[in-house]
């Protein structure tokens, strides 16, 4: 087990691995995660410094329930199985999940007409448990909704989960149980072999046996290193609006719009860290890097935000943002296993797959089998307890016992979220240590408050200009800290 | 919503008086309190130092100390902490206040542990913060090099006036004192100052030698990773790109109303701080709110002004007076931005604090009650939207106590 970032990559027998995963995402951390089970060599490999940098990291963060995912897709399977046993996954690492339920508002005649249909569909997803609420039980439920709301379909189940975390948690265990970690590491250049693949790097070359594409909106660009062109990634980009903390109190549930003939419409849903999240909006690009936010995108956003939840648009904005979904022009993921090239693509997550993240890397076990993989027995992995970032479960500054045991943890350094020095060093000297700031507030989210670093800035840099200090060990944070 | 507590939980204390914050509102009303026999005063000040904002502004500009000599912020802070810790209040820093155990009692934070803070009069003085970019809403992307002037202060303060640690060549947002403050902290440390931007007709001050383009508004961040540029919209309409690696978003204050909020207080919608009446006092018998929290920005001396006169009100709370159950409600219109105090409370006749939104040369102001005017009068010079004016006491003499809301109200 190792993390690198900088300096040549491992020559000789130590370049020579079983399975190698490009694409360190929610969904290449998973695949790494379920692979570790087994005595084999694994890489995961990443082009950014850090893991979750990519879409996985700019999100609306819900744990869905597949209520209105295509009936019938693989998808549609994925998303529902995932919902369960990430669920699960997130008690047992310490993963901050709400589960709050959805409403669907709907708006006009139509919308509600639409209702009932929606429910029926839920049901062939498997989710019985859907009721339709009217106007008055609706107000009561979400007293701050703005005039107009008819009614509403109830998604028991629909959760919010820290993206981040998650992430962190699957790579985070990975590497603790074997897998060897290459960040700054983007894969150039494929020669495919028998019986390695080499993988080219400008940090030298891995050799591996079977290979997963798990390159989210690049996954295209990779299938074509191995000369495979099955499918196009278009970018459809999803801004955001954060609200600060002072919002939480108007909402209760996560907001679905009610698709329609005017599209998709925008939600607003509480986060995990105590923040409202409005968005996404849905823009087809060309450009895979084009994740700035635009004057037209949030002045829209907050145009529809204000019919839902008026009050909202009263608070200051903490953070504004946008994510790229990996569209493929098809209702449903790209996955395929290309048995002759000991080759598995995991294209086309398009705006599920941090929540079917743990089902497709079980899917992509069984693919994996078929391209010739032999896994050995399965053994546990090594357990992980990840730092808690939710508003919703205990945190350092408010724990006397931990306080007590380590001054460091009564001490605030990030006031607007908290944050105590305390839990800035145990990121410094975690398994996946931050590559950068950004990489710190989404372990810590120190910096990730209503000032942005006005107050606490340059005490967070100094902080992790200093790295990490002697002596110090993360098992203080508590058992299976990361 | 309440926190859970874990393991052992906090202690229980009690004390007189419990200031939160030690800037020089915070700091000054301690000073009077303590010296005032008020009991045990305690300040909490969540920073290793105390001091407030002025720490960091290592310049002259903070008045003068007992010889005429012009005192630099720093000087300013370390003698408002000593004329505090004389007075015999006891100042804490690394401690912070996060919430609240019932009406007067606070959830605090320390390295020594948790505790529960109950006091007889709470004044709360933490201050403002400038809304950095996400709050303004500009778009484009989120890269490094973007900072509020309170970021590159601190910066400074902590690694001292160094290119490395805050870039090469930037641009300041703002046409204000602040934003020249925020010139000059730059220059100092040998970034070039590409341009100032500011949404002004024209600058309210010089900032020598830096080109400005007035009536602008930056609508796009770019750049991956660090900064690489900003778009800018001219006062003529046109949209161009100015290199640089920082940006420095100054001014547009929001007080730091956080405890106000959790503790349900109503907000002064003009100033989003806690509405108060002449006595500094809030909704809350017995909580009371001093300096930027109030308004935003004023000038140290200003603060410092509020945290003594508030002294004479918290005394009579905890001599067991009673607190007013409501006062007349003030508020200016258009355009003037903000007026404070929020409430008139019980006390005589009171100055009121007036903040224009836009420049006004030589203004009639009037102030109306019941839509009657009170008292109507041209003032001598020109109002800016960075600086407040003040109106004395007898802009209010005549006002009825029993009656409806009083209006401040301005025209060209
Ligand atoms: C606006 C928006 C809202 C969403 N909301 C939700 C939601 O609420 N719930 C939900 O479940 N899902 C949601 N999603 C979807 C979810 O975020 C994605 O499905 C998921 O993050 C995809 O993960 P990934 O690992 O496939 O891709 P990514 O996170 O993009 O990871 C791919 C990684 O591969 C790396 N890479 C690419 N090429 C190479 C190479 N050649 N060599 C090395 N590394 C390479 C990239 O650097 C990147 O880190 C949303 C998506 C968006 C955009
Ligand atoms: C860039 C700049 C330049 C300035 N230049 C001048 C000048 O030249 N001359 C001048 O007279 N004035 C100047 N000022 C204004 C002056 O600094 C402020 O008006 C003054 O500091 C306000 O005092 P305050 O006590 O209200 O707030 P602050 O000084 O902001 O103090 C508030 C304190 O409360 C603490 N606090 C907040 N919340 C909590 C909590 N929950 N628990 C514990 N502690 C908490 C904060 O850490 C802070 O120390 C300048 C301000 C700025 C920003």
């Amino acid at each position: 087990m190792s993390v690198t970032r900088t300096g040549p990559l491992p020559t000789g027998e130590a370049s020579e691995y079983d399975v190698v995963v490009v694409g360190a995402g929610v969904v290449g951390s998973a695949i790494a995660r379920a692979l570790a089970r087994y005595p084999l060599r694994i890489a995961l490999m990443e082009a950014a410094n850090d893991v979750g940098d990519g879409t996985s990291k700019a999100n609306t963060a819900i744990l869905h329930t597949g209520f209105d995912a295509a009936p019938g897709t693989l998808e549609a399977r994925l998303v529902r199985e995932g919902h369960r046993l990430l669920g699960a996954y997130a008690r047992e690492a310490g993963i901050p999940v709400e589960p709050l339920g959805a409403l669907l508002v709907a708006w006009d005649e139509e919308q509600r007409a639409t209702l009932p249909r929606l429910a029926e569909k839920a049901e062939r997803n498997g989710h019985r448990t859907t009721r339709l609420l009217g106007a008055t039980e609706l107000a009561a439920r979400e007293p701050h909704l703005g005039p107009g709301a008819l009614g509403a379909l109830e998604v028991p189940g629909e959760s919010v989960i820290c993206p981040w975390t998650t992430t962190l948690a699957y790579a985070t265990q990975a590497v603790r149980s074997g897998v060897d970690l290459h960040l700054n590491c983007r894969v150039e250049k494929v020669r495919p072999g028998d019986p390695y693949h080499r993988l080219v790097t400008r940090r030298g070359v891995l050799r591996t046996r079977l290979l997963v594409n798990a390159c989210g909106l690049h996954a295209d660009a990779f299938d074509a290193l191995v000369g495979r062109e099955d499918f196009t990634v278009t970018p459809r980009r999803g801004q955001l609006l954060v609200f600060d903390k002072f919002a939480r109190d108007l909402v209760r549930h996560i907001l679905l719009p009610v698709p329609g003939a005017l599209g998709k419409g925008v939600l607003i849903s509480p986060t995990v860290y105590g923040n409202v999240m409005l968005g996404p909006t849905a823009e087809d690009l060309d450009d895979k890097t084009a994740t700035g936010t635009t004057a037209e995108g949030l002045a829209g956003l907050r145009e529809q935000g204000g019919r839902i939840l008026p009050a909202l648009l009263d608070e200051e904005v903490t953070a504004v943002y946008a994510g790229l979904r990996a569209a493929t022009g098809q209702e449903d993921y790209r996955i395929a296993a290309h048995p002759a090239l000991r080759y598995v693509t995991v294209g086309g997550i398009r705006s599920t797959g941090l929540t079917a993240s743990l089902a497709i890397a079980e899917h992509v076990l069984g693919l994996l089998a078929d391209c010739g993989l032999d896994p050995g027995p399965a053994r546990p992995l090594a357990p992980v307890r990840m730092p808690n970032l939710g508003e919703a479960f205990p945190r350092p500054y408010r724990d006397a016992e931990l306080i007590a045991r380590d001054p460091e943890f009564g001490t605030i350094v990030c006031h607007c979220e908290r944050v105590t020095r305390g839990e800035i060093r145990a990121a410094l000297v975690s398994t996946i240590p931050p590559g950068g700031l950004d990489g710190l507030r989404r372990r810590t989210r120190a910096r990730g408050g209503r000032c942005q670093g006005h107050h606490c800035g340059a005490e967070v840099r100094a902080l992790f200009e200093e790295g990490p200090r002697e002596g110090r060990s993360a098992g203080r944070y508590g058992k299976g800290a990361p | 919503m309440t926190r859970a507590v874990r393991g052992g939980g906090a202690v229980t204390r009690a004390v007189d008086v419990l200031v939160v914050g030690a800037g020089p509102a915070g700091l000054s009303a301690a000073a009077r309190l303590a010296a005032a026999g008020a009991g045990r005063v305690e300040v909490l000040e969540r920073e290793a130092t105390a001091g407030g904002v002025p720490r960091h502004c290592a310049r002259p500009g903070f008045g003068a100390d007992a010889l005429g000599r012009a005192l630099t912020g720093p000087a300013y802070a370390r003698r408002a902490v000593r004329e505090a810790l004389r007075a015999g209040a006891a100042v804490r820093t690394g401690v912070s206040a996060t919430g609240w155990a019932g009406p007067l009692t606070l959830e605090v934070t320390a390295p020594t542990g948790l505790e529960r803070i109950r006091a007889g009069a709470v004044v709360l003085a933490t201050g403002a913060r400038e809304r950095p970019r996400s709050a303004r809403l500009v778009p484009g992307t989120r890269p490094a090099g973007v900072l509020t002037t309170g970021e590159l202060q601190r910066t400074v303060a902590r690694f001292g006036p160094r290119t490395e640690h805050i870039g090469r060549r930037a641009v300041v947002v703002g046409g204000d004192p602040v934003a020249r403050g925020a010139v000059r902290t730059l220059r100092a440390a040998g970034v070039d100052v590409a341009a100032v931007v500011t949404g002004l007709p024209s600058p309210a001050v010089a900032f020598a030698g830096v080109p400005v383009l007035v009536g602008a508004v930056v609508t796009e961040l770019l750049g991956r990773g660090r900064l690489s540029g900003i778009a800018v919209r001219g006062g003529d309409g046109r949209t161009s790109v100015l290199r640089c690696d920082t940006v420095v978003f100054t001014g547009d204050w929001i007080p730091d109303h956080e405890l106000v909020r959790a503790h349900g207080l109503p907000l002064h919608p003009g100033t989003r701080g806690p509405v108060t009446d002449q006595g500094f006092r809030t909704a809350e018998p017995g909580v009371f709110a001093v300096g930027n929290l109030l308004r935003g920005v004023e000038p140290a001396l200003v603060a410092a002004a509020e945290g003594r006169a508030v002294a004479r009100a918290v005394l009579e709370r905890l001599a067991g007076g009673p607190w007013p159950a409501s006062g007349v409600p003030v508020a200016a219109t258009a355009p003037l931005r903000w007026v404070t105090p929020g409430l008139l409370g019980p006390e005589a006749a009171t100055s009121l604090l007036v903040r224009p939104e836009r420049r006004l040369v030589r203004p009639v102001l009037t102030v109306t009650q019941d839509g009657a005017p009170l008292r109507r009068e041209r003032l001598g010079g020109t109002l800016v939207p960075w600086r407040s004016v003040r109106l004395g006491a007898r802009w209010t003499s005549g006002v009825d106590l029993a009656g409806g809301p009083v209006t401040v109200s301005a025209e060209e």
